[in-house]
């Protein structure tokens, strides 16, 4: 089953109604279940293109669960159950019919600990691109994926090194370059950064700012500083007394931090519970 | 008071340092007693180390004591063996790694275990009423005969099946959850995931698994004790029978034996080649474990 | 930015699942392939285990009744006429030494007589699937060949089975004096092996320090581990049975019999047995040893006490459910080892109960072993009945293995 694009229009059934075309990815009223545990409900958030969204909250409010649900990555645990719509391109994800295997191709995601293969720089590139049937120059894929990941000129000599002898932050950008490679819409990152140390989680942040031109990007981060710094929109996440994450505000950054309309998010970002 | 605990502590100590000495005793009891007798066996004057070691024939009445045919046996058996045990094993392993859910694993676990525990004696017995009748129906009886390497290999087969798919297992599921999830995150089956990220990821474990199942494979003695059969061959024919090393070894003892015979040192000649071969293989095996536990620092 | 996905991607995503699932279950076969390997044996043993025989008297009954009585009312001293006069001497002697004809009741007396003198022997046995599918062509075929025998379905495990010893007679033999045997050798196992092997595991884990010896002795254990079973057996020819003949004969203690004087004893194939199990011991009592949380040793220095003290109230007491699962395993295995035995001297017919650690021996193992590898048919029923007397052996001890660990575990954490 194909994912295309549907233009809103009159007489289009309820799923494509709401997908004006600047809106990457949407949720609606998503609710997500890992057995009996309630890990996050009642998510609406809108994703729009070429922008890049973060979302932040205290430790264990379901951002990676908010995040994995968008590839449907959150099915590989066991127990989980998904409920309400996740919107691509018009079409719920969460459909029946949809493979996810599909759905990955196009939404990809960066981990927060770097995980490349334990095979060659050029081997991490060229697999994903391989399965994925990729029919052109490998060799060109290959270098322009690592280009646009700001990785080419420290490995162009060492392609066929194994990766697990990178740095950390050198590892993080070819997972980046691995992602890419396969030319996704978006590019979900699960905190990213936090496992580097500051120079590289420079780098990287740079980076992002330069793929949001191609890609849709959404960032988990429990770092505000990074959020305030590198995000068009950001989200704000909490807990209820029974440990269900929710939605408290989404707005664009500047708003959020300089002037939050909620007074939770307010003493969040004040630093007065973290 | 001070004084007598301590003098009882090192009573103590040295007491159960001998206890782990007595281990080093055992080794070389086995290399001591093997070579000794072997050289015995070399220095008779009847025999050369080189006609042992390339001769065709095995036939200690009249003085042939080529070893080619008891470890032509021994192969054969040992490979039919990994034939079967190899790849079913593997494909136990990632099955029971990457698809199977707990309820399946919990009810299979437990029959590889039963599977593994039982006898070689009855492996034997299970060799020679079921499987070479099975054989002879299916090829013929003219083609296989009642005693032949092929019985025996598949039941070794069968017998080391539960190792290789053990080992194997503990070795992908080692494989961290983050490489599995990264192949995921770009499109991949599980099938693709298995097999280009998991397997490769673990395959050192995999490896050592098969050479521990192989050498399990040619030490093993009952099973082609009672269904290869007696009198050597050099013969590449699974359907014909052939002793092979251990069964040599067995037969002979089973017998009137009588010390300083060369009947009694070839034994010994013969023990020590599959003691050698063995070792080597364990420590092969244990070496490419050690490797594997850095890949993923 | 893509929407149909770029032309120079071709996932081909139906395709490649439709590989996957094939994929998935060639493996789920290859699992299958194990079941039904198991599966295989099992029933083939039972297949042999239970099924018709055909039975005939060598001397008809009939004729030794009397006066018109046939010989189930014969009266006790009737029957012992007819006993002494169709038996041997011999046997007449060795059935008087057991138990005095005189005192025997006329049961006894008669089945005796049955036994004997009429000699019930199986001439015919045919396996369970064959005396459940082919009744009627079994019955047509004794018809014509031995119109005298009787059709009888028959257990081949039974009391009688575990309580006779071997016989030359397939339907006579027993495993009594190989289960005995087999007991013995759990005896001295245990005895032998689990003090040394739980004392060096002590040692390497608790006491060694990380030096070349410690790794030699380590590296050498997990070798050992890996040796073949008939090479232990080659090991206790030389050392337990040759070496120290005089040790394992009883001829130091001057027990001796001379019939194993060779030294081909129970000591010489527990104590080879017991070699092979150690290594394992070993290892699975440092494991054990090993999970035993560093905070509990911690705790009990801290409290004052020597390293003696913390080992034997708080170490071995933390490890010992998984010490003890670990060792009914390893002896498990060693009730199943065969080629060791073999090569140590297993003696080939024993009648007579094992006396004490000096006698001549035989196992289970050993037992089938022989009776698989004789030609006539009967023997593979014996030996059939013996392979599930010993997988029921082992089947308890495994079961007692997980029920103690279980049981020991509870206690710990409950108090």
């Amino acid at each position: 089953m194909q994912l295309t694009i549907k233009h809103a229009e009159a007489g289009d059934s309820a799923s494509a109604r709401t997908a004006p075309a600047q809106y990457a990815i949407q949720t609606r009223r998503l609710n997500i279940h890992y057995g009996s545990f309630h890990a996050v409900k009642e998510i609406d958030l809108s994703f729009q293109k070429n922008r890049i969204t973060a979302i932040i909250g205290p430790s264990g409010c379901g951002k990676s669960t908010v995040l994995r649900s968008l590839n449907r990555m959150n099915e590989l645990l066991p127990g989980a159950a998904t409920s309400g719509e996740v919107l691509y391109h018009g079409r719920n994800i969460y459909d029946p019919k949809v493979d996810p295997v599909e759905v990955r191709r196009r939404i990809g995601m960066v981990f927060q600990k770097p995980n490349p293969f334990p095979k060659s720089i050029y081997e991490n590139i060229a697999w994903g691109a391989r399965i994925n049937g990729f029919r052109g120059d490998m060799d060109e894929l290959v270098e322009g994926s690592l280009r646009a990941a700001a990785l080419w000129d420290e490995v162009r000599d060492k392609l066929s090194q194994n990766a697990l002898r990178l740095s950390g932050g050198q590892q993080q950008r070819l997972c980046i370059a691995r992602s890419i490679a396969i030319e996704p819409d978006i590019i979900l990152m699960d905190e990213p950064a936090s496992a580097l140390d500051p120079i590289a989680t420079l780098k990287i942040e740079e980076l992002m700012t330069e793929l949001a031109r191609k890609y849709t990007i959404i960032i988990v981060t429990h770092n505000m500083q990074q959020a305030s710094r590198i995000s068009d929109f950001t989200a704000f996440l909490m807990v209820d007394e029974g440990r269900t994450g929710f939605l408290v505000e989404f707005a664009p950054t500047e708003e959020l931090f300089v002037k939050p309309r909620d007074k939770r998010t307010e003493d969040y970002i004040s630093g007065r519970f973290g | 008071m001070h004084k007598k605990l301590r003098l009882g502590e090192l009573v103590i100590q040295l007491t159960l340092l001998l206890f782990g000495v007595l281990s080093i005793l055992i080794t070389a009891g086995i290399v001591l007693t093997l070579g000794e007798e072997s050289l015995r066996f070399f220095a008779s004057g009847e025999i050369s180390a080189w006609k042992f070691f390339t001769a065709a024939k095995w036939q200690p009445a009249i003085g042939e004591f080529g070893i080619l045919p008891l470890a032509s046996a021994t192969l054969m058996t040992s490979l039919i063996a990994m034939l079967i045990a190899a790849p079913l094993g593997l494909f136990v392993a990632v099955y029971l790694s990457e698809y199977a859910n707990p309820r399946v694993r919990a009810v299979l676990k437990p029959i590889l275990e039963v599977l593994a525990g039982i006898p070689t004696v009855v492996y034997g017995y299970f060799a020679l009423t079921f499987i070479t009748p099975l054989l002879r129906s299916v090829f013929g009886e003219n083609v296989v005969s009642i005693y032949n390497t092929a019985s025996a290999g598949i039941a070794i087969g069968i017998l080391i099946l539960p190792l290789i798919a053990s080992m194997s297992e503990d070795a992908l599921g080692a494989v961290p959850r983050s490489l599995k999830e990264a192949a995921f995150a770009l499109g991949a089956t599980k099938l693709e995931t298995s097999l280009a990220v998991v397997v490769p990821a673990g395959i050192s474990g995999v490896v050592a698994a098969f050479i521990v199942g192989l050498s399990r494979a040619i030490g093993e003695t009952m099973i082609v004790a009672l269904a290869a059969g007696a009198g050597s061959a050099l013969t590449l024919n699974p359907f014909r029978s052939a002793e092979t090393m251990t069964g040599y070894i067995v037969r002979i003892s089973g017998g009137d034996l009588s010390y300083d015979t060369v009947d009694y040192n070839s034994i010994f000649a013969i023990g020590i080649v599959l003691f050698l071969i063995t070792l080597a293989l364990n420590i092969v095996s244990r070496r490419i474990v050690h490797r594997f536990r850095e890949v993923y620092e | 930015m893509n929407q149909a996905g770029p032309t120079v991607f071709q996932p081909h995503i139906e395709r490649r699942q439709k590989l996957g699932a094939l994929w998935k279950l060639l493996f789920l076969l290859s699992t299958l392939v194990g079941i039904i390997a198991l599966a295989a044996l099992l029933l083939t043993v039972i297949n042999d285990s239970f099924g018709l025989v055909a039975l005939q008297y060598e001397v008809d009954p009939a004729s030794l009744g009397r006066d018109g009585r046939p010989l189930e009312r014969l009266e006790p001293d009737e029957l012992r006429e007819i006993l002494t006069a169709r038996l041997s001497s011999g046997l007449i002697r060795r059935l008087e030494s057991e138990k005095p004809l005189a005192e025997r009741s006329r049961e006894q007396l008669y089945d005796l007589a049955v036994e004997r003198v009429a000699k019930l022997q199986v001439i015919e046995s045919w396996s369970l699937a064959q005396s459940l599918l082919s009744r009627g062509e079994i019955r047509r075929w004794l018809e014509e060949n031995h119109p005298e025998a009787l059709l009888k379905f028959r257990s081949w495990v039974s009391w009688r089975f575990l309580v006779q010893p071997q016989a030359s007679l397939p339907e006579k033999a027993g495993v009594r004096t190989a289960l005995l045997g087999s007991l013995w050798m759990i005896l001295i196992v245990v005895v032998v092996a689990f003090p040394l092997g739980v004392g060096a595991a002590i040692y390497l884990e608790e006491y060694a320090r990380e030096n070349v010896f410690t790794r030699i002795l380590q590296v050498n254990i997990y070798n050992l581990a890996g040796v073949p079973s008939i090479i232990y057996g080659i090991l206790g020819l030389a050392v337990f049975v040759r070496l120290l003949a005089r040790l394992t004969s009883g001829a130091l203690f001057g027990v001796g019999d001379p019939a194993t004087a060779n030294g081909r004893t129970i000591l010489s194939a527990g104590l080879t047995l017991a070699a092979l199990v150690l290594p394992l011991i070993i290892i699975n009592s440092q494991e054990a040893i090993r999970a035993v949380p560093q905070s509990l040793r911690y705790s009990s220095y801290a409290l004052g006490g020597t390293k003696w003290q913390t080992i034997w109230h708080h170490v071995l007491p933390g490890s010992f459910d998984r010490i003890l699962t670990g060792t009914i395993l390893a002896v498990s295995r060693a009730i199943g080892e065969t080629a060791p035995l073999v090569v140590v001297g297993a003696s080939t017919f024993v009648t007579l109960n094992p006396t004490s650690i000096f006698s001549k021996f035989t196992t289970l193992p050993i037992q089938i072993y022989q009776w698989t590898a004789r030609p006539q048919a009967e023997f593979r029923n014996v030996a059939a009945a013996a392979i599930i007397v010993l997988l029921v052996l082992l089947l308890a001890m495994n079961t007692a293995a997980i029920l103690l660990r279980d049981r020991i575990g509870r206690r710990r954490r409950e108090g």
